[in-house]
Protein backbone atom coordinates (compact mmCIF):
# COMPACT_ATOMS: atom_id res chain seq x y z
CA UNK A 1 0.00 0.00 0.00
CA UNK A 2 1.32 3.43 -0.92
CA UNK A 3 2.74 5.48 0.67
CA UNK A 4 5.00 2.80 2.10
CA UNK A 5 7.03 5.07 4.34
CA UNK A 6 5.87 8.28 6.01
CA UNK A 7 8.77 9.97 7.78
CA UNK A 8 8.27 12.42 10.61
CA UNK A 9 8.30 12.37 14.40
CA UNK A 10 5.33 13.61 16.38
CA UNK A 11 6.10 15.58 19.53
CA UNK A 12 3.79 16.96 22.18
CA UNK A 13 3.98 20.55 23.33
CA UNK A 14 5.75 19.46 26.56
CA UNK A 15 8.34 17.59 24.49
CA UNK A 16 8.93 20.72 22.45
CA UNK A 17 9.58 22.76 25.58
CA UNK A 18 12.22 20.25 26.70
CA UNK A 19 14.18 20.41 23.45
CA UNK A 20 17.40 22.40 23.46
CA UNK A 21 17.42 25.53 21.35
CA UNK A 22 13.69 26.28 21.24
CA UNK A 23 13.34 29.95 20.37
CA UNK A 24 10.31 31.98 21.32
CA UNK A 25 9.71 35.13 19.36
CA UNK A 26 6.96 37.72 19.13
CA UNK A 27 7.20 39.89 16.05
CA UNK A 28 6.66 43.58 16.63
CA UNK A 29 5.40 45.08 13.43
CA UNK A 30 3.35 48.27 13.29
CA UNK A 31 1.37 49.53 10.33
CA UNK A 32 -0.72 52.54 9.47
CA UNK A 33 -3.10 51.75 6.65
CA UNK A 34 -4.56 54.42 4.40
CA UNK A 35 -8.18 53.71 3.58
CA UNK A 36 -7.83 55.12 0.07
CA UNK A 37 -10.03 57.61 -1.72
CA UNK A 38 -13.26 55.67 -1.82
CA UNK A 39 -13.20 54.15 1.65
CA UNK A 40 -12.10 57.43 3.28
CA UNK A 41 -15.23 59.09 1.93
CA UNK A 42 -17.30 56.07 2.98
CA UNK A 43 -15.94 56.29 6.53
CA UNK A 44 -16.61 60.06 6.63
CA UNK A 45 -20.16 59.21 5.63
CA UNK A 46 -20.47 56.71 8.48
CA UNK A 47 -19.46 59.48 10.88
CA UNK A 48 -22.45 61.47 9.61
CA UNK A 49 -24.71 58.45 9.91
CA UNK A 50 -24.88 57.84 6.17
CA UNK A 51 -23.95 54.79 4.10
CA UNK A 52 -22.45 55.83 0.80
CA UNK A 53 -21.92 53.82 -2.32
CA UNK A 54 -20.42 54.62 -5.68
CA UNK A 55 -22.20 54.36 -8.99
CA UNK A 56 -20.68 52.61 -11.97
CA UNK A 57 -21.71 54.67 -15.00
CA UNK A 58 -21.43 51.62 -17.20
CA UNK A 59 -23.47 48.88 -15.46
CA UNK A 60 -25.41 51.35 -13.23
CA UNK A 61 -24.68 49.28 -10.14
CA UNK A 62 -24.14 51.12 -6.87
CA UNK A 63 -21.16 49.49 -5.18
CA UNK A 64 -21.18 49.24 -1.38
CA UNK A 65 -18.55 49.29 0.05
CA UNK A 66 -17.49 51.82 -2.56
CA UNK A 67 -14.45 51.42 -4.77
CA UNK A 68 -12.91 53.89 -7.19
CA UNK A 69 -13.35 51.36 -9.99
CA UNK A 70 -16.12 48.95 -10.89
CA UNK A 71 -14.52 45.53 -10.96
CA UNK A 72 -17.13 44.21 -13.39
CA UNK A 73 -16.74 46.92 -16.05
CA UNK A 74 -13.22 47.92 -15.06
CA UNK A 75 -14.10 51.57 -15.44
CA UNK A 76 -13.90 54.42 -12.93
CA UNK A 77 -16.94 54.86 -10.75
CA UNK A 78 -18.45 58.36 -10.74
CA UNK A 79 -21.23 59.68 -8.51
CA UNK A 80 -21.66 59.08 -4.82
CA UNK A 81 -25.04 57.64 -3.95
CA UNK A 82 -26.45 57.37 -0.47
CA UNK A 83 -28.23 54.11 0.32
CA UNK A 84 -30.72 53.79 3.16
CA UNK A 85 -28.73 51.13 4.98
CA UNK A 86 -31.73 48.87 5.08
CA UNK A 87 -31.33 45.40 3.68
CA UNK A 88 -31.89 41.70 4.13
CA UNK A 89 -29.78 39.27 6.12
CA UNK A 90 -28.07 37.00 3.63
CA UNK A 91 -26.46 34.68 6.18
CA UNK A 92 -25.75 34.79 9.91
CA UNK A 93 -23.78 32.81 12.47
CA UNK A 94 -23.07 32.73 16.20
CA UNK A 95 -19.45 33.05 17.29
CA UNK A 96 -18.43 31.50 20.60
CA UNK A 97 -14.73 32.22 20.06
CA UNK A 98 -12.58 35.34 19.67
CA UNK A 99 -9.74 36.33 17.38
CA UNK A 100 -7.22 33.90 18.86
CA UNK A 101 -9.75 31.09 19.39
CA UNK A 102 -10.35 32.03 23.06
CA UNK A 103 -13.87 31.29 24.33
CA UNK A 104 -16.08 34.37 24.50
CA UNK A 105 -18.15 35.02 27.58
CA UNK A 106 -21.02 36.28 25.52
CA UNK A 107 -21.44 34.85 22.02
CA UNK A 108 -21.68 37.30 19.13
CA UNK A 109 -23.99 37.12 16.14
CA UNK A 110 -22.44 38.11 12.84
CA UNK A 111 -24.00 38.35 9.44
CA UNK A 112 -23.78 39.44 5.85
CA UNK A 113 -26.36 42.07 4.92
CA UNK A 114 -27.56 42.43 1.34
CA UNK A 115 -28.27 46.17 1.16
CA UNK A 116 -31.02 47.83 -0.83
CA UNK A 117 -28.96 49.53 -3.53
CA UNK A 118 -29.87 50.57 -7.05
CA UNK A 119 -28.68 48.58 -10.04
CA UNK A 120 -28.65 45.09 -8.56
CA UNK A 121 -31.27 42.59 -9.67
CA UNK A 122 -33.25 40.85 -6.94
CA UNK A 123 -31.37 37.72 -5.79
CA UNK A 124 -28.42 38.48 -8.07
CA UNK A 125 -25.21 36.55 -7.40
CA UNK A 126 -23.30 39.79 -6.80
CA UNK A 127 -24.80 42.47 -4.59
CA UNK A 128 -24.07 45.54 -2.48
CA UNK A 129 -23.51 44.43 1.06
CA UNK A 130 -21.73 44.69 4.35
CA UNK A 131 -20.46 42.25 6.89
CA UNK A 132 -21.29 43.26 10.45
CA UNK A 133 -22.64 42.26 13.81
CA UNK A 134 -26.34 41.66 14.29
CA UNK A 135 -28.26 42.66 17.38
CA UNK A 136 -31.82 42.18 18.48
CA UNK A 137 -31.83 38.64 17.11
CA UNK A 138 -31.54 35.52 19.20
CA UNK A 139 -29.36 32.46 18.79
CA UNK A 140 -32.49 30.54 18.03
CA UNK A 141 -33.31 32.93 15.17
CA UNK A 142 -29.96 32.02 13.63
CA UNK A 143 -30.27 28.29 14.19
CA UNK A 144 -33.84 28.04 12.97
CA UNK A 145 -33.05 30.15 9.93
CA UNK A 146 -35.65 32.81 10.82
CA UNK A 147 -32.95 35.44 10.62
CA UNK A 148 -32.14 34.76 6.97
CA UNK A 149 -34.04 37.15 4.75
CA UNK A 150 -34.96 39.30 7.76
CA UNK A 151 -35.16 43.05 7.04
CA UNK A 152 -32.55 44.97 9.04
CA UNK A 153 -31.13 48.48 9.35
CA UNK A 154 -28.02 49.93 10.97
CA UNK A 155 -28.03 50.91 14.63
CA UNK A 156 -25.73 53.91 14.85
CA UNK A 157 -23.47 54.85 17.70
CA UNK A 158 -24.30 58.20 19.34
CA UNK A 159 -22.95 61.09 17.19
CA UNK A 160 -20.25 62.12 19.65
CA UNK A 161 -18.81 58.59 19.74
CA UNK A 162 -18.43 58.24 15.97
CA UNK A 163 -14.92 58.44 14.65
CA UNK A 164 -15.19 57.49 11.00
CA UNK A 165 -14.88 53.72 11.36
CA UNK A 166 -16.92 50.70 10.38
CA UNK A 167 -17.64 50.47 14.12
CA UNK A 168 -19.66 53.74 13.93
CA UNK A 169 -22.37 51.28 13.03
CA UNK A 170 -22.90 49.41 16.27
CA UNK A 171 -24.69 46.57 14.55
CA UNK A 172 -27.58 45.84 12.24
CA UNK A 173 -30.94 45.34 13.93
CA UNK A 174 -34.33 44.12 12.72
CA UNK A 175 -36.78 46.67 11.34
CA UNK A 176 -39.86 47.18 13.48
CA UNK A 177 -43.08 45.75 12.04
CA UNK A 178 -44.36 48.12 9.34
CA UNK A 179 -41.27 50.31 9.73
CA UNK A 180 -40.24 51.86 6.42
CA UNK A 181 -36.67 52.99 5.83
CA UNK B 1 -13.53 17.08 -27.32
CA UNK B 2 -10.22 18.43 -26.12
CA UNK B 3 -9.64 22.11 -26.59
CA UNK B 4 -6.98 23.06 -29.03
CA UNK B 5 -4.26 24.34 -26.75
CA UNK B 6 -0.68 24.07 -27.76
CA UNK B 7 1.23 21.71 -25.53
CA UNK B 8 4.78 20.80 -26.34
CA UNK B 9 4.97 17.79 -24.06
CA UNK B 10 2.36 15.58 -22.43
CA UNK B 11 2.86 15.60 -18.66
CA UNK B 12 2.67 12.68 -16.24
CA UNK B 13 3.03 12.25 -12.51
CA UNK B 14 5.56 9.49 -11.92
CA UNK B 15 6.18 9.63 -8.18
CA UNK B 16 4.68 10.83 -4.92
CA UNK B 17 5.75 11.05 -1.29
CA UNK B 18 4.41 12.22 2.03
CA UNK B 19 5.57 12.84 5.57
CA UNK B 20 3.39 12.14 8.55
CA UNK B 21 0.71 14.76 9.11
CA UNK B 22 0.65 15.69 12.81
CA UNK B 23 -0.26 18.57 15.11
CA UNK B 24 3.43 19.09 15.86
CA UNK B 25 6.43 17.47 14.25
CA UNK B 26 10.00 17.56 15.44
CA UNK B 27 11.33 18.24 11.94
CA UNK B 28 11.92 21.77 10.68
CA UNK B 29 10.03 22.99 7.60
CA UNK B 30 13.09 22.28 5.46
CA UNK B 31 13.47 18.80 6.91
CA UNK B 32 9.85 18.07 6.09
CA UNK B 33 10.23 19.32 2.52
CA UNK B 34 13.31 17.15 2.15
CA UNK B 35 11.67 14.03 3.60
CA UNK B 36 8.68 14.30 1.27
CA UNK B 37 10.90 15.10 -1.72
CA UNK B 38 13.09 12.11 -1.00
CA UNK B 39 10.08 9.79 -0.82
CA UNK B 40 8.69 11.15 -4.08
CA UNK B 41 12.01 10.81 -5.89
CA UNK B 42 12.66 7.30 -4.65
CA UNK B 43 9.15 6.18 -5.57
CA UNK B 44 9.86 7.42 -9.10
CA UNK B 45 13.25 5.73 -9.11
CA UNK B 46 14.94 9.07 -9.71
CA UNK B 47 17.46 11.23 -7.89
CA UNK B 48 17.78 14.98 -7.62
CA UNK B 49 20.27 14.90 -10.49
CA UNK B 50 17.42 13.83 -12.79
CA UNK B 51 15.29 16.86 -11.88
CA UNK B 52 15.36 19.97 -14.08
CA UNK B 53 13.12 22.40 -12.18
CA UNK B 54 11.56 22.84 -8.76
CA UNK B 55 8.13 24.14 -7.77
CA UNK B 56 7.62 24.83 -4.06
CA UNK B 57 4.24 25.66 -2.54
CA UNK B 58 3.60 27.01 0.91
CA UNK B 59 0.76 29.06 2.35
CA UNK B 60 1.17 32.34 4.32
CA UNK B 61 4.69 33.00 5.58
CA UNK B 62 3.18 33.79 8.95
CA UNK B 63 2.54 30.10 9.74
CA UNK B 64 6.15 29.02 9.56
CA UNK B 65 7.00 32.48 10.90
CA UNK B 66 9.69 32.96 8.27
CA UNK B 67 9.44 35.53 5.51
CA UNK B 68 10.28 34.44 1.98
CA UNK B 69 9.44 30.90 2.94
CA UNK B 70 9.91 29.77 -0.66
CA UNK B 71 13.58 30.68 -0.54
CA UNK B 72 13.90 29.22 2.93
CA UNK B 73 12.39 25.92 1.81
CA UNK B 74 14.23 25.80 -1.48
CA UNK B 75 17.25 23.73 -0.52
CA UNK B 76 15.12 21.19 1.36
CA UNK B 77 13.15 20.85 -1.87
CA UNK B 78 16.25 20.33 -3.99
CA UNK B 79 16.02 23.88 -5.24
CA UNK B 80 19.51 25.22 -5.73
CA UNK B 81 21.38 25.78 -8.97
CA UNK B 82 18.10 25.08 -10.71
CA UNK B 83 15.06 27.12 -11.72
CA UNK B 84 12.87 27.38 -8.61
CA UNK B 85 9.49 29.02 -8.23
CA UNK B 86 7.35 29.39 -5.14
CA UNK B 87 3.59 29.22 -5.54
CA UNK B 88 1.07 30.77 -3.20
CA UNK B 89 -2.69 31.07 -3.55
CA UNK B 90 -3.69 30.53 0.06
CA UNK B 91 -5.38 27.19 0.67
CA UNK B 92 -5.53 26.71 -3.09
CA UNK B 93 -1.74 26.38 -3.16
CA UNK B 94 -1.62 22.60 -2.83
CA UNK B 95 -3.34 21.91 -6.13
CA UNK B 96 -1.75 24.95 -7.77
CA UNK B 97 1.66 23.33 -7.20
CA UNK B 98 1.09 20.44 -9.66
CA UNK B 99 -0.74 22.87 -11.99
CA UNK B 100 2.31 25.12 -12.16
CA UNK B 101 4.61 22.10 -12.44
CA UNK B 102 2.43 20.99 -15.36
CA UNK B 103 3.13 24.10 -17.41
CA UNK B 104 6.84 23.89 -16.63
CA UNK B 105 6.83 20.55 -18.44
CA UNK B 106 4.04 21.14 -20.97
CA UNK B 107 5.84 24.22 -22.27
CA UNK B 108 8.95 22.19 -22.96
CA UNK B 109 10.95 24.27 -20.48
CA UNK B 110 11.70 21.35 -18.16
CA UNK B 111 11.60 17.59 -18.66
CA UNK B 112 11.23 16.79 -14.98
CA UNK B 113 9.87 18.80 -12.06
CA UNK B 114 9.90 18.14 -8.35
CA UNK B 115 6.75 19.73 -6.92
CA UNK B 116 6.68 20.17 -3.13
CA UNK B 117 4.06 21.44 -0.70
CA UNK B 118 5.03 22.13 2.91
CA UNK B 119 3.38 23.69 5.94
CA UNK B 120 4.41 23.89 9.56
CA UNK B 121 1.51 25.44 11.41
CA UNK B 122 2.63 24.45 14.88
CA UNK B 123 5.18 27.25 15.05
CA UNK B 124 2.43 29.76 15.70
CA UNK B 125 1.24 29.36 19.25
CA UNK B 126 -0.80 28.98 21.34
CA UNK B 127 -2.87 28.59 18.20
CA UNK B 128 -2.26 29.49 14.54
CA UNK B 129 -5.76 30.98 14.48
CA UNK B 130 -4.22 34.26 15.72
CA UNK B 131 -2.08 34.46 12.59
CA UNK B 132 -5.16 34.35 10.41
CA UNK B 133 -6.13 37.79 11.74
CA UNK B 134 -3.85 39.40 9.16
CA UNK B 135 -5.83 37.95 6.29
CA UNK B 136 -8.70 40.38 6.86
CA UNK B 137 -9.13 43.78 5.26
CA UNK B 138 -7.62 46.23 7.76
CA UNK B 139 -10.21 48.99 7.23
CA UNK B 140 -13.60 47.31 7.05
CA UNK B 141 -13.10 43.85 8.53
CA UNK B 142 -10.38 43.74 11.16
CA UNK B 143 -12.07 46.31 13.47
CA UNK B 144 -14.91 43.81 13.97
CA UNK B 145 -12.47 41.37 15.59
CA UNK B 146 -13.14 38.54 13.18
CA UNK B 147 -12.05 34.97 13.61
CA UNK B 148 -11.30 33.16 10.36
CA UNK B 149 -13.95 30.58 11.09
CA UNK B 150 -16.58 33.32 10.81
CA UNK B 151 -16.50 33.39 7.04
CA UNK B 152 -16.67 29.64 6.70
CA UNK B 153 -19.54 29.51 9.12
CA UNK B 154 -21.29 32.28 7.16
CA UNK B 155 -20.78 30.32 3.98
CA UNK B 156 -21.92 27.05 5.54
CA UNK B 157 -25.04 28.72 6.97
CA UNK B 158 -25.89 30.17 3.56
CA UNK B 159 -25.35 26.80 1.88
CA UNK B 160 -27.56 25.09 4.49
CA UNK B 161 -30.28 27.66 3.91
CA UNK B 162 -30.27 27.63 0.12
CA UNK B 163 -29.89 23.86 -0.18
CA UNK B 164 -32.06 23.00 2.79
CA UNK B 165 -29.25 20.87 4.18
CA UNK B 166 -29.18 20.01 7.88
CA UNK B 167 -26.21 19.86 10.23
CA UNK B 168 -26.70 16.08 10.28
CA UNK B 169 -26.47 15.87 6.48
CA UNK B 170 -23.22 17.79 6.49
CA UNK B 171 -21.68 15.94 9.46
CA UNK B 172 -21.78 12.76 7.37
CA UNK B 173 -18.84 14.11 5.35
CA UNK B 174 -16.73 14.26 8.49
CA UNK B 175 -17.82 10.75 9.46
CA UNK B 176 -16.94 9.39 6.00
CA UNK B 177 -13.58 11.12 5.64
CA UNK B 178 -12.33 10.35 9.12
CA UNK B 179 -13.35 6.73 8.58
CA UNK B 180 -11.56 6.60 5.21
CA UNK B 181 -8.42 7.98 6.86
CA UNK B 182 -8.19 4.96 9.17
CA UNK B 183 -6.38 3.23 6.31
CA UNK B 184 -4.01 6.12 5.62
CA UNK B 185 -0.53 5.73 7.12
CA UNK B 186 0.07 9.50 7.40
CA UNK B 187 -3.30 10.33 8.94
CA UNK B 188 -3.62 12.63 11.91
CA UNK B 189 -7.37 12.75 12.50
CA UNK B 190 -8.57 9.31 11.46
CA UNK B 191 -11.41 8.13 13.67
CA UNK B 192 -14.52 6.07 13.80
CA UNK B 193 -17.09 8.66 14.73
CA UNK B 194 -20.81 9.15 14.34
CA UNK B 195 -22.93 12.09 13.31
CA UNK B 196 -23.79 12.46 16.97
CA UNK B 197 -20.13 12.93 17.90
CA UNK B 198 -19.88 15.78 15.42
CA UNK B 199 -23.02 17.43 16.76
CA UNK B 200 -21.80 17.08 20.35
CA UNK B 201 -18.31 18.47 19.68
CA UNK B 202 -17.33 21.96 20.82
CA UNK B 203 -19.33 24.66 19.06
CA UNK B 204 -16.88 27.21 17.67
CA UNK B 205 -18.93 29.43 15.40
CA UNK B 206 -22.35 27.93 14.91
CA UNK B 207 -22.94 26.06 12.58
CA UNK B 208 -19.25 25.11 12.64
CA UNK B 209 -18.23 22.69 15.41
CA UNK B 210 -14.87 21.18 16.22
CA UNK B 211 -15.41 17.96 14.27
CA UNK B 212 -16.66 19.90 11.25
CA UNK B 213 -13.11 21.22 10.77
CA UNK B 214 -9.84 19.68 9.69
CA UNK B 215 -7.08 19.87 12.31
CA UNK B 216 -4.03 22.12 12.55
CA UNK B 217 -1.13 20.20 11.06
CA UNK B 218 2.54 20.02 10.20
CA UNK B 219 3.54 18.07 7.13
CA UNK B 220 4.86 17.96 3.59
CA UNK B 221 4.00 16.21 0.35
CA UNK B 222 5.78 16.00 -2.98
CA UNK B 223 5.22 14.83 -6.55
CA UNK B 224 7.52 14.17 -9.46
CA UNK B 225 6.19 15.29 -12.84
CA UNK B 226 7.82 14.37 -16.11
CA UNK B 227 7.43 14.77 -19.84
CA UNK B 228 6.03 11.85 -21.82
CA UNK B 229 9.42 10.63 -23.03
CA UNK B 230 10.83 10.54 -19.50
CA UNK B 231 7.63 9.14 -18.01
CA UNK B 232 7.52 6.23 -20.48
CA UNK B 233 11.10 5.42 -19.59
CA UNK B 234 10.76 5.46 -15.81
CA UNK B 235 7.37 3.82 -15.31
CA UNK B 236 4.83 1.54 -16.94
CA UNK B 237 1.99 3.31 -15.22
CA UNK B 238 2.30 7.07 -15.64
CA UNK B 239 -0.66 9.13 -14.44
CA UNK B 240 -1.32 11.86 -16.98
CA UNK B 241 -2.16 15.40 -16.00
CA UNK B 242 -4.93 16.00 -18.53
CA UNK B 243 -6.16 19.39 -17.44
CA UNK B 244 -5.50 22.21 -15.05
CA UNK B 245 -7.64 25.18 -14.08
CA UNK B 246 -7.44 28.08 -11.69
CA UNK B 247 -9.65 31.07 -11.02
CA UNK B 248 -9.82 33.85 -8.49
CA UNK B 249 -13.10 35.45 -7.53
CA UNK B 250 -12.88 38.93 -5.98
CA UNK B 251 -12.11 39.57 -2.32
CA UNK B 252 -15.41 41.37 -1.68
CA UNK B 253 -16.76 38.11 -0.34
CA UNK B 254 -19.72 39.79 1.35
CA UNK B 255 -20.79 41.11 -2.04
CA UNK B 256 -21.63 37.73 -3.51
CA UNK B 257 -23.82 34.72 -2.85
CA UNK B 258 -21.84 32.27 -0.75
CA UNK B 259 -24.12 29.31 -1.45
CA UNK B 260 -22.29 28.33 -4.63
CA UNK B 261 -18.53 28.29 -5.35
CA UNK B 262 -18.41 30.20 -8.63
CA UNK B 263 -14.61 30.38 -8.39
CA UNK B 264 -14.47 26.60 -8.60
CA UNK B 265 -16.91 26.12 -11.45
CA UNK B 266 -14.84 28.43 -13.65
CA UNK B 267 -11.59 26.68 -12.73
CA UNK B 268 -13.20 23.26 -13.27
CA UNK B 269 -14.58 24.23 -16.67
CA UNK B 270 -11.10 25.32 -17.70
CA UNK B 271 -9.57 22.01 -16.58
CA UNK B 272 -12.34 19.83 -18.04
CA UNK B 273 -12.13 21.60 -21.36
CA UNK B 274 -8.43 20.95 -21.52
CA UNK B 275 -9.00 17.31 -20.59
CA UNK B 276 -11.83 16.87 -23.08
CA UNK B 277 -14.33 16.09 -20.34
CA UNK B 278 -17.85 17.16 -21.22
CA UNK B 279 -19.91 15.38 -18.59
CA UNK B 280 -17.77 15.31 -15.45
CA UNK B 281 -20.57 13.73 -13.38
CA UNK B 282 -20.39 10.67 -15.69
CA UNK B 283 -16.74 10.68 -16.71
CA UNK B 284 -14.94 11.26 -13.41
CA UNK B 285 -14.40 8.00 -11.51
CA UNK B 286 -12.90 9.26 -8.27
CA UNK B 287 -12.46 12.74 -6.79
CA UNK B 288 -10.60 14.54 -4.05
CA UNK B 289 -12.69 17.67 -3.47
CA UNK B 290 -11.08 20.08 -1.01
CA UNK B 291 -12.54 19.43 2.44
CA UNK B 292 -11.03 21.67 5.15
CA UNK B 293 -14.62 21.81 6.47
CA UNK B 294 -17.22 19.10 5.97
CA UNK B 295 -19.70 21.35 4.12
CA UNK B 296 -16.85 22.39 1.83
CA UNK B 297 -16.63 18.91 0.31
CA UNK B 298 -20.31 19.10 -0.68
CA UNK B 299 -19.87 22.65 -1.90
CA UNK B 300 -16.92 21.59 -4.02
CA UNK B 301 -18.59 18.44 -5.36
CA UNK B 302 -21.22 20.81 -6.75
CA UNK B 303 -18.66 23.33 -7.99
CA UNK B 304 -16.79 20.53 -9.75
CA UNK B 305 -20.13 19.66 -11.37
CA UNK B 306 -20.00 16.10 -10.04
CA UNK B 307 -23.52 16.65 -8.69
CA UNK B 308 -26.25 19.16 -9.41
CA UNK B 309 -26.51 22.20 -7.16
CA UNK B 310 -27.80 21.23 -3.73
CA UNK B 311 -27.86 17.56 -4.70
CA UNK B 312 -24.61 16.54 -2.96
CA UNK B 313 -26.07 16.11 0.58
CA UNK B 314 -28.72 13.73 -0.72
CA UNK B 315 -26.25 11.65 -2.73
CA UNK B 316 -23.90 11.52 0.26
CA UNK B 317 -26.65 10.04 2.40
CA UNK B 318 -27.21 7.33 -0.22
CA UNK B 319 -23.54 6.31 -0.04
CA UNK B 320 -22.82 7.60 -3.54
CA UNK B 321 -19.52 9.17 -2.39
CA UNK B 322 -18.35 6.22 -0.25
CA UNK B 323 -15.31 4.21 -1.24
CA UNK B 324 -17.67 1.55 -2.53
CA UNK B 325 -19.99 4.12 -4.07
CA UNK B 326 -20.51 5.28 -7.62
CA UNK B 327 -18.27 8.32 -7.31
CA UNK B 328 -15.95 7.97 -4.32
CA UNK B 329 -14.79 11.30 -2.90
CA UNK B 330 -11.83 11.78 -0.55
CA UNK B 331 -11.18 8.01 -0.46
CA UNK B 332 -7.90 8.67 1.32
CA UNK B 333 -9.57 10.62 4.11
CA UNK B 334 -9.10 14.14 2.84
CA UNK B 335 -8.13 17.04 5.05
CA UNK B 336 -10.71 16.10 7.67
CA UNK B 337 -9.11 12.69 8.13
CA UNK B 338 -5.48 12.89 7.05
CA UNK B 339 -4.91 16.46 8.23
CA UNK B 340 -4.49 19.94 6.86
CA UNK B 341 -0.94 21.25 6.56
CA UNK B 342 -2.27 23.73 4.04
CA UNK B 343 -0.11 23.52 0.92
CA UNK B 344 0.89 19.94 1.69
CA UNK B 345 -2.76 18.94 2.04
CA UNK B 346 -3.60 19.85 -1.56
CA UNK B 347 -0.54 17.98 -2.84
CA UNK B 348 -1.55 15.02 -0.66
CA UNK B 349 -4.95 14.98 -2.43
CA UNK B 350 -3.30 14.76 -5.83
CA UNK B 351 -0.91 12.10 -4.50
CA UNK B 352 -3.92 10.08 -3.31
CA UNK B 353 -5.46 10.18 -6.79
CA UNK B 354 -2.07 9.15 -8.23
CA UNK B 355 -2.12 6.05 -6.04
CA UNK B 356 -5.80 5.37 -6.72
CA UNK B 357 -5.31 5.54 -10.49
CA UNK B 358 -2.35 3.14 -10.23
CA UNK B 359 -4.35 0.77 -7.98
CA UNK B 360 -1.68 1.18 -5.30
CA UNK B 361 -3.85 2.54 -2.52
CA UNK B 362 -4.23 -0.84 -0.82
CA UNK B 363 -6.98 -0.78 1.79
CA UNK B 364 -7.97 2.70 0.58
CA UNK B 365 -8.46 1.58 -3.03
CA UNK B 366 -11.95 2.37 -4.26
CA UNK B 367 -14.09 -0.55 -5.36
CA UNK B 368 -14.87 0.58 -8.91
CA UNK B 369 -12.43 0.62 -11.80
CA UNK B 370 -10.84 4.05 -12.10
CA UNK B 371 -9.58 5.91 -15.11
CA UNK B 372 -10.21 9.62 -14.63
CA UNK B 373 -9.92 11.68 -11.47
CA UNK B 374 -10.19 15.27 -10.31
CA UNK B 375 -8.81 17.16 -7.31
CA UNK B 376 -9.40 20.73 -6.26
CA UNK B 377 -8.24 23.13 -3.61
CA UNK B 378 -9.59 26.45 -2.45
CA UNK B 379 -8.26 29.35 -0.53
CA UNK B 380 -7.51 33.00 0.05
CA UNK B 381 -10.58 34.92 1.25
CA UNK B 382 -12.94 32.30 -0.15
CA UNK B 383 -12.07 33.03 -3.73
CA UNK B 384 -9.23 30.91 -5.12
CA UNK B 385 -10.13 27.76 -7.04
CA UNK B 386 -7.48 25.37 -8.36
CA UNK B 387 -8.22 22.13 -10.21
CA UNK B 388 -6.21 19.25 -11.64
CA UNK B 389 -7.66 16.44 -13.80
CA UNK B 390 -5.72 13.18 -13.99
CA UNK B 391 -6.12 10.04 -16.09
CA UNK B 392 -4.37 6.79 -16.85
Amino acid sequence: MKPERVPGRYIREEDLRRLPGVIEYTPTARYSYSAGQALSEFLRGLKDGRILGKLCPSCRRVLVPPRVYCEFCFTPTTEWVEVTGAGRVETAVISYIGVARERLEKPEIIGVIRLDAPGHAENSFDFAGLFHKLCGVTEDDVKSGRVIGMRVKPRWKPVHERVGSILDIECFEPLQPREVV
Amino acid sequence: MKSNIFVKDKVAIVGAGLTLFRRRLLETPRDLAWEASREALSSAGLTLKDIDCIVVGSAPDAFDGIHMKGEYLADGSGGFNKPVVRVFVGGGTGVMVPAVAWWHVASGLCKTVLAVGEEKMSHAYPHPQGVFAYIWDPILERPLGPNLIWIFALEMRRYMHVCNASKEDIALVSVKNKRNALDHPAAQAAAKITVDDVLKSEVLVWPVQLLDISPVSDGAAALVLASESVARRVTDTPVWVEGIGFTLDNTHWYNRDLAYPRYLEYAARMAYKMAGIERPWREIDVAEPYDPFDYKELHHIEGLMLARRCEAPKLLKEGYFDRSGELPTSPGGGLLGVGNPIAAAGVMKVAELFWQLRYEAGARQVKKPVHKAVANAWGDLMQAGTVVVLST
